[in-house]
């Protein structure tokens, strides 16, 4: 019912503009039409000015309301680096920003025409605009050398110490893998996939790095002050593992492996007391992967050394869960070969 | 022969008419179109002048189309727990108890951005004017080829076609996203939107990408060769030369993605493996391997990224010459403004990279693509700087064509220097896919191309039906369109710093992203009323078609270009009897004391030089 009235306001609405809009053309031409258009230039001339006044405030005001809801600080190494570039090319294009709409809009306002104004004819002037070309490529060569500073160091090579994490994106979810005390991932074939065996990455069971390998859904645990390499993998589509408040991101593309590695430099635990207690880290899925998308939600789990290697002797060895789950299929007993409990994988250490 | 064929530039004119069979002497179209029947006046035209009000007339259908798209998914990002029961009753199963479900939303998403880009900014912009001020700025009786520009119309036509019937079908259009990558858009099993609707949008766009290569060739030859007598490259006005580059550009890289999508057809439809590999999808395990999808975002950015400058570059050249004529003083420097152009044009075709800094792509060669995609901040900041000063001591009069060219630099500012921001590797890592990139387009190539493409609109107008569009709608139609355009991608860039990814139809689930409900409730009302404004556009334009205020005078702009030395209502053939010489450039206002020069003017004695 709403909707039929907000749909009849707008039409009368419009009715009464339209009326007035046509009105104004007859009360141009009894004005005198050259008249009417000196009127309304000046109208629109002042406009001008008060949107340039109304702009600048408003772009004060939007800031005022909403840089409370921009992420905290950068919670990684790298993320520091991404902030500063973007502190940098802020102020710069702050700048130019403030003063070409100045200049655009005051030039509009101060030279709307006039009696007895008359245009300068101004076709061109080599020296000025030698100066707009150079110096535009000065500020930029800057902001390209900055850039590329910070780029190489970022997505140069992960420190030797990194922890090395697998990184699965499937509609709708996240999948790690760890590798285990021998620090190797075993071989994989994703034909081997099969969920129903305890295989969801297609592991070859016949090689022996993979009978240590750890997997696990939902939350990546990492350690803070270590470095932590990503490698990244889709399963269907391609997804993006976006990391915002690390400010990382990379796409997930079937087939072709990708990685990331920065610094975590504050646990879960630090940021839910900087934060508030709903403080997570998050993983969203940044590149359109289907219906689901917008709920591709996996968690990051900054720890101490210490939790995580009591977290990580915890975990069941991919190996052993599908090991188990074989057995339990020969056995008449068998309900649910998909899950894994953290029962069945004790027993079996 | 009317003509003076004394000359050797109309010699050579001559040859080349007569290589296409078109008579463009004097009185030569008498003969050719002595009866002109309802449907070849109106529909299978060959005057381009009819062409282009087909094409403008097209694209203003498909932009309420693609607006209203909008709209409907700004609802859902403003009130994602509010039920809209009229939802379920205009599209059933798609709004299920007036919530609009996810593949309804990527739907919308998918087709607003393909409307937008091809069919409105694309077929719309290039289409109409190419068509409408080629022939009548160069001063030529029409395209080199005619029947090549007709069907240039009726392949966008078919496009539009297709495109329409994949709304309909029951899986729904296609909804993997405007860029359409594989494997999400190669596989039915993976998205509802990726079973027939894909195939039906694939079809589609080769289809447009034909009409744009033929409207493309044709736009080239005619102002290569069909330029009137004295009409030296030099001295036309920016417009065609905006609109020969644009025609370049989509020449070199339309073909490119039509060979991408031609792979994805037969990815999705023959089995082949170009873009798929190592895929479990839904459990089931696909037999494709050694397919790359990274190859699919090369070849589509190849054309994705030059055709961000296809939708600007006209623009550019119509904001140039309305604001050069409403400041009553030639555009400040043309040479560097044709050169800027020649710039943006050549760098186009070498950053299509920077769309994938975070695909995977090897980072050394990322760095590449840093440096040249920033190279082009420098012919940008050249014609904003120009742009200036040809408003500086100008006498400047505000007329709706000119107010959206003002809107348009300043939008053009705002977007571009964000482009700065994105285009540099380092940053775009955090901003990559987010509400950042949604306010950088949507401002430097959305908002901005359709500034560009009202100023075109309401400055030629007149000459297109010799009737003026309402002064005053045209003004409530600026003013709120500019100051909404600014209230509704402004705040997003704050979004897109705090990381809010895109195409997300609901944030309730992310302690992350969930604080920005209030300003998308407030972006859904502007976007609402910005909409509701367009309509009222759309009921001026056609209403002053019929019943606006006549033209009384043949430049009623005062305007130094060819097309308003043609009868207010031109025929086809554009001029009675001969076509002018032109003896100068277009941009003679306010010289030695006079208010404008027109182009056909021979220079006097006394004239001072520039």
């Amino acid at each position: 019912m709403s909707v039929t009235w907000i749909v009849i306001a707008l039409v009368l609405g419009f009715v009464v503009v339209f009326q007035i809009a046509k009105a104004s053309e007859y009360v141009a031409i009894l004005k005198g039409e050259e008249k009417a258009r000196k009127d309304t230039n000046r109208i629109n001339a002042f406009l001008l000015l008060i949107f340039l006044f109304a702009g600048l405030i408003g772009v004060w005001y939007c800031n005022e309301k909403l840089k409370g809801k921009l992420l905290g600080f950068a919670a990684s190494d790298h993320g520091e680096r991404i902030d500063t570039m973007i502190d940098i090319t802020l102020i710069i294009t702050g700048i130019v920003f403030i003063i070409t709409q100045i200049l655009l809009f005051w030039f509009s306002f101060k030279y709307q025409e006039k009696e007895n104004q008359k245009a300068f004819y101004f076709p061109h002037n080599n020296k000025l605009e030698i100066i707009w070309t150079v110096i535009p490529a000065i500020v930029l060569t800057i902001l390209v050398g900055f850039g590329l500073y910070y780029w190489f160091q970022i997505t140069g090579p992960a420190p030797k110490n990194a922890l090395v994490v697998e990184v699965y994106g499937k509609q709708f979810n996240w999948e790690f893998r760890y590798p285990g005390k021998d620090g190797e991932f075993g071989k994989r074939y994703f034909k081997e996939i099969n969920e129903t065996k305890g295989n969801p990455l297609g592991q070859l069971w016949d090689d022996p790095a993979n009978h240590d390998d750890v997997y696990a859904t939902g939350t990546m645990h990492v350690v803070v002050n270590r470095p932590v390499k990503l490698i990244i993998n889709a399963k269907d589509v391609i997804h993006d593992v976006g990391l915002v408040h690390f400010r990382m991101k990379m796409d997930a593309v079937p087939g072709i492996p990708t990685t990331m590695w920065f610094t975590p430099k504050y646990t879960t635990k630090q940021m839910k007391e900087k934060y508030g207690p709903d403080f997570e880290y998050e993983i969203s899925c940044d590149q359109m992967c289907g219906k689901g998308h917008y709920s591709m939600r996996g968690v990051v789990l900054v720890e101490t050394e210490g939790e995580y290697k009591v977290w990580m002797a915890s975990q069941p060895k991919q190996y052993n869960v599908a090991m188990a789950d074989a057995n339990k299929e020969s056995a008449p007993a068998a309900t649910d070969s998909t899950a894994k409990s953290a029962g069945t994988s004790t027993s079996m250490k | 022969m009317e003509q003076h064929t004394n000359s050797n530039i109309q010699t050579g004119a001559q040859v080349a008419h007569e290589g296409v069979g078109i008579d463009h002497n004097g009185n030569g179209h008498h003969h050719h179109h002595p009866k002109e029947t309802f449907i070849t006046k109106y529909i299978f035209s060959q005057d381009h002048k009819m062409i282009s009000k087909q094409f403008l007339a097209t694209g203003i259908m498909w932009a309420i189309v693609g607006g209203l798209f909008s709209v409907l998914f700004r609802l859902q990002l403003g009130y994602p727990d509010q039920s809209f029961p009229i939802l379920e009753t205009v599209f059933g199963k798609w709004a299920k108890g007036g919530h609009i479900n996810p593949e309804f939303y990527y739907a919308l998403v998918t087709m607003h951005g393909t409307i937008m880009v091809f069919f409105v900014l694309t077929g719309g912009l290039s289409g109409t004017f190419a068509n409408f001020l080629i022939p009548l700025q160069i001063g030529a009786r029409d395209m080199a080829s005619p029947f090549l520009n007709m069907l240039s119309y009726w392949f966008f036509f078919t496009a539009s076609v297709v495109m329409t019937i994949s709304l309909f079908i029951s899986t729904g259009p296609a909804s993997g996203g405007w860029t359409a990558y594989p494997p999400l858009s190669a596989l039915g099993s993976a998205n509802l939107g990726s079973k027939a609707g894909m195939d039906y949008w694939l079809i589609s766009l080769a289809l447009f990408v034909v009409s744009s290569l033929l409207g493309g060739l044709n736009y080239v030859s005619t102002i290569l060769n069909l330029r009137t007598k004295g009409m030296t490259m030099t001295r036309l006005p920016l417009t065609i030369w905006a609109l020969f580059f644009t025609a370049i550009l989509g020449i070199l890289s339309f073909p490119v993605l039509l060979s991408g999508f031609i792979l994805l057809l037969f990815d999705r439809n023959i089995g082949t493996s170009f873009y798929l590999s190592d895929i479990v999808v839904n459990g089931q395990i696909l037999p494709n391997e050694g397919g790359s999808p990274i190859l699919y975002q090369h070849l589509f950015w190849f054309l994705g990224h030059p055709e961000v400058y296809i939708v600007i570059l006209p623009a550019m050249g119509l904001v140039s010459e309305v604001m050069s004529v409403n400041a009553r003083k030639p555009i400040f420097g043309y040479m560097a403004m044709v050169g800027s152009l020649f710039a943006i044009t050549i760098l186009a075709l070498l950053v299509w990279a920077h769309h994938m800094f975070v695909s995977g792509m090897n980072p050394f060669l990322g760095a590449f693509f840093v440096l040249l995609t920033l190279l082009i901040a420098i012919p940008s900041a050249i014609k904003v700087f120009n742009w200036l000063t040809t408003l500086w001591r100008g006498n400047l009069r505000f007329s709706p064509g000119m107010l959206w060219s003002i809107g348009f630099v300043s939008i053009f500012i705002s977007g571009g220097l964000t482009g700065i921001w994105m285009g540099n590797s380092t940053i775009d890592i955090h901003i990559h896919d987010t509400y950042f990139i949604i306010a950088h387009f949507h401002l430097v190539m959305g908002v901005a191309a359709f500034f560009g493409m009202f100023a075109g609109v309401y400055h030629w107008f007149p000459k297109m039906f010799g009737r003026y569009l309402n002064n005053t709608l045209g003004y409530i139609h600026f003013w709120i369109t500019f100051v909404g355009a600014y209230l509704i991608f402004w705040p997003m860039h704050y979004q897109g710093l705090a990381g809010v990814p895109r195409r997300y139809l609901d944030y309730s689930l992310w302690s992350s992203f969930k604080q920005f409900n209030e300003l998308n409730k407030f972006i859904t009302i502007i976007t609402i009323i910005v909409f509701a404004v367009q309509l009222s556009f759309v009921f001026n334009y056609f209403y002053s078609m019929y019943k606006g205020r006549k033209v009384r005078t043949a430049n009623p702009w005062g305007a130094a270009t060819l097309e308003w030395t043609t009868p207010i209502n031109p025929g086809h053939g554009n001029w009675v009897g001969e076509i002018p010489e032109v003896h100068r450039w277009a941009y003679d206002y306010s010289k030695d004391g006079r208010d404008y020069i027109p182009q056909t003017e021979p220079v006097g004695q006394n004239e001072s030089k520039h």
